[in-house]
């Protein structure tokens, strides 16, 4: 059992701990390793490529993630005052949401903004005061956070919905005894007492959303994220620059995961 | 018609009724959780509302607070109907059994809370004032910047309680306050309760399900059973006069004795038990004739001799209590019931001992007939 799981282990952090390593080596090919160096995390971060693939990433992982997580808090604590039935199917709705591949959620967000621009853009080239050339509605920054926001709201909502389920319904009560109007009682009791999942809801998003190629890559249109960007340049063949990016981004990742582990953790303690 | 002049009453004559309820009834989907409560809670007066768990005494509570509205009838707040009146807006505080004190803030700030929900504002410095003035009445000065965590059990309590009192509710409304203390903390913390009402003026009104608790505590108890109020009255009332069965055991103990009233005569009842036996007494329920009826005696009016009147028992059981002794007897037709005597009749009539054959007797007055049923 034990070497089964050291198994498990191993293949799964064996070529990620090789992609860090690698993007240490001081030599060019990918493939050898010739002494340390950090020359790649330089070049990497002064390839105007990759700087604007960065901005790209994490203008799109801020928006969506603020995005998700306020409408999420707000779907949540909303889910909280239904009852019966009609909540049990928008349980079952979330879950499916977070369990839908990315390939799916990607297809199917092209297929529908792609239907809804071809006809809006006529309505609104009609509509159009003035000579200048209409907007044109497109595949770009807008669809992209509208489908992360989307995709991500799901998993701020089960966040919120967990922490919101753990604290006594008792508080809210007593808020309103003590003459505070329902939205008093949010901003002064249930925000204050939820935000820890709120803010790690906020951190796994930004996350999720710096790290995902699938829908970007369907969504994106002509604008290029990191993940899309390391993803074209990995036919180039893979580079050390490449095993930096990648590097980065997973650090970065681990660290928004922790903080988000431990704002939760910390929240359930602080509540008992 | 015998007149047992013990009515449900509504609140004591001549102090104004601060809240009302008025054939209240609620329905939880197919529960009806309280059914038809007429009720009256006079001002400045502490009413308990007894029972068993789930007899109905907190959803009138919560209807009297604003967070359940009845199916049917009115909740009245100062002869005002407030049925649809949202617990923010009714002049109305309530302690809560697990407390409710938000964890997120210091025990200041949960004291403040409700004072600082008042529109218009009210000043920083009346808030302070308030808060520091409560924090005095229930001993809690220098504990302003605690956090909730921090605090004992009975400390949070009286977090709690300030919580509450110091918005001067026209109510105060305790649901099971003492039931998360030990006994000992429980004891102290009933006596600094009714002190606070006293010295306060607040009505307060407490749901129970410890008898002892409420009838040490309050002015009137409300007794509950399966959503109804079965007798209201002052702790005395409920323990000399109880008109059923139920409020008789459950105020202090009984020996109760099954029958049908067969005949009544000026002010007393007789009663044929299931055995045979006729017993009389004194009735609690209008015209009894003909009904399933029960006969109760309190252990401590019965009593026993060795020589001179009354129906002959056996000892089965002593339990010396210190001031007074318990026997357990047997009499032939009666059956088993248990006497309370004061040692005084013991030193005349010498001890008594198990397996002894004396003789057992009660005025007609201290058997009481009640109605089975509750």
């Amino acid at each position: 059992m034990r070497l089964y799981a050291s198994c498990v282990y191993i293949f799964l952090y064996f070529p990620i701990g090789i992609i860090v390593l690698f993007s240490f080596n001081a030599g060019r090919h990918a493939s050898q390793l010739q002494g340390f160096s950090t020359q790649w995390y330089g070049k990497a971060l002064s390839n105007p490529f990759v700087m604007d693939a960065l901005q790209t990433s994490l203008l799109v992982a801020f928006t969506s993630a603020l995005l998700a997580s306020l409408f999420g808090t707000m779907a949540a604590v909303a889910l909280q005052g239904i009852k019966g039935p009609v909540r049990t199917v928008f349980d079952m709705l979330i879950y499916v949401a977070v369990m839908i591949p990315g390939i799916v959620i990607g297809i199917a967000t092209l297929i529908g903004l792609v239907t809804v621009f071809d006809q809006l853009n006529p309505v609104l080239a009609s509509i159009w005061p003035g000579d200048g050339t209409p907007p044109k509605l497109n595949m770009g920054l807008g669809s992209l956070v509208a489908a992360h926001t989307m995709f991500l709201m799901a998993l701020v909502i089960i966040i919120v919905r967990a922490r919101l389920s753990g604290m006594d319904r008792a508080l809210t009560e007593a808020s309103s005894d003590l003459y505070a109007t329902p939205f008093g009682t949010f901003r002064q009791v249930t925000l204050p007492l939820i935000f820890p999942a709120v803010l790690a809801g906020f951190l796994l998003s930004f996350t999720f959303s710096f790290d995902d190629f699938i829908i970007a890559f369907f969504v994106a249109g002509s604008e290029t994220t990191l993940p899309i960007y390391v993803f074209s340049s990995i036919r180039r063949g893979v580079t050390p620059e490449i095993n930096a990016i990648g590097t980065m981004v997973l650090a970065v990742s681990l660290v928004m995961l922790v903080a988000a582990q431990i704002l939760l953790r910390r929240g359930e303690k602080k509540s008992k | 018609m015998i007149s047992t002049g013990y009515e449900a009453r509504p609140a004591p004559r001549n102090k104004k009724a601060i809240a009302e309820l008025r054939g209240v009834s609620k329905r939880f989907g197919d529960v009806l959780a309280a059914s038809e409560l007429d009720l009256a809670i006079a001002e400045g007066e502490f009413l308990s509302f007894l029972g068993p768990s789930g007899c109905g005494k907190t959803t009138a509570l919560r209807m009297l607070a604003g967070f359940e509205t009845p199916t049917e009838g009115d909740v009245l707040l100062d002869g005002e109907v407030v049925n649809n009146l949202d617990a923010h807006h009714r002049p109305v505080n309530m302690v809560f059994q697990h407390y409710a004190l938000f964890p997120h803030m210091t025990v200041e700030q949960n004291i403040g809370y409700g004072l600082r929900q008042r529109r218009p504002r009210l000043p920083k410095a009346t808030i302070a004032e308030k808060v520091g003035k409560t924090l005095e009445v229930v001993r809690l000065i220098g504990f302003e910047n605690r956090r909730i965590w921090e605090m004992s059990g009975g400390q949070q309590q009286r977090v709690a309680l300030a919580r509450a009192i110091v918005n001067e509710p026209k109510l105060l409304l305790l649901d099971e306050p003492m039931a998360a203390l030990d006994r000992k903390l429980r004891k102290e913390m009933q006596i600094e309760l009714q002190n606070l009402q006293r010295q306060l003026g607040i009505t307060f009104v407490l749901v129970t399900h410890d008898q002892e608790e409420a009838l040490s505590m309050s002015d009137r108890v409300c007794i509950m059973r399966d959503g109804k109020i079965v007798q209201v009255g002052s702790p005395q009332e409920l323990y000399d006069h109880p008109r059923s069965r139920y409020v008789a055991g459950f105020v202090g103990t009984s020996n109760f004795f099954d029958g049908v009233a067969t005949k009544s005569e000026g002010q007393s009842v007789s009663v044929r038990l299931a055995n045979g036996a006729e017993v009389e007494g004194r009735p609690m329920v209008d015209a009894p004739i003909d009904r399933n009826v029960c006969i109760s005696v309190r252990p401590e009016q019965i009593k026993l001799r060795r020589e001179g009147e009354g129906e002959s028992v056996t000892v089965l059981n002593c339990i010396f209590l210190g001031e007074h002794t318990e026997y357990l007897v047997k009499h032939q037709t009666l059956g088993e019931f248990l006497v309370l005597s004061p040692r005084q009749s013991e030193l005349n009539d010498g001890p008594f001992n198990t397996g002894d054959t004396l003789l057992a007797s009660w005025e007609t007055s201290a058997a009481l007939v009640l109605d089975s049923n509750p």
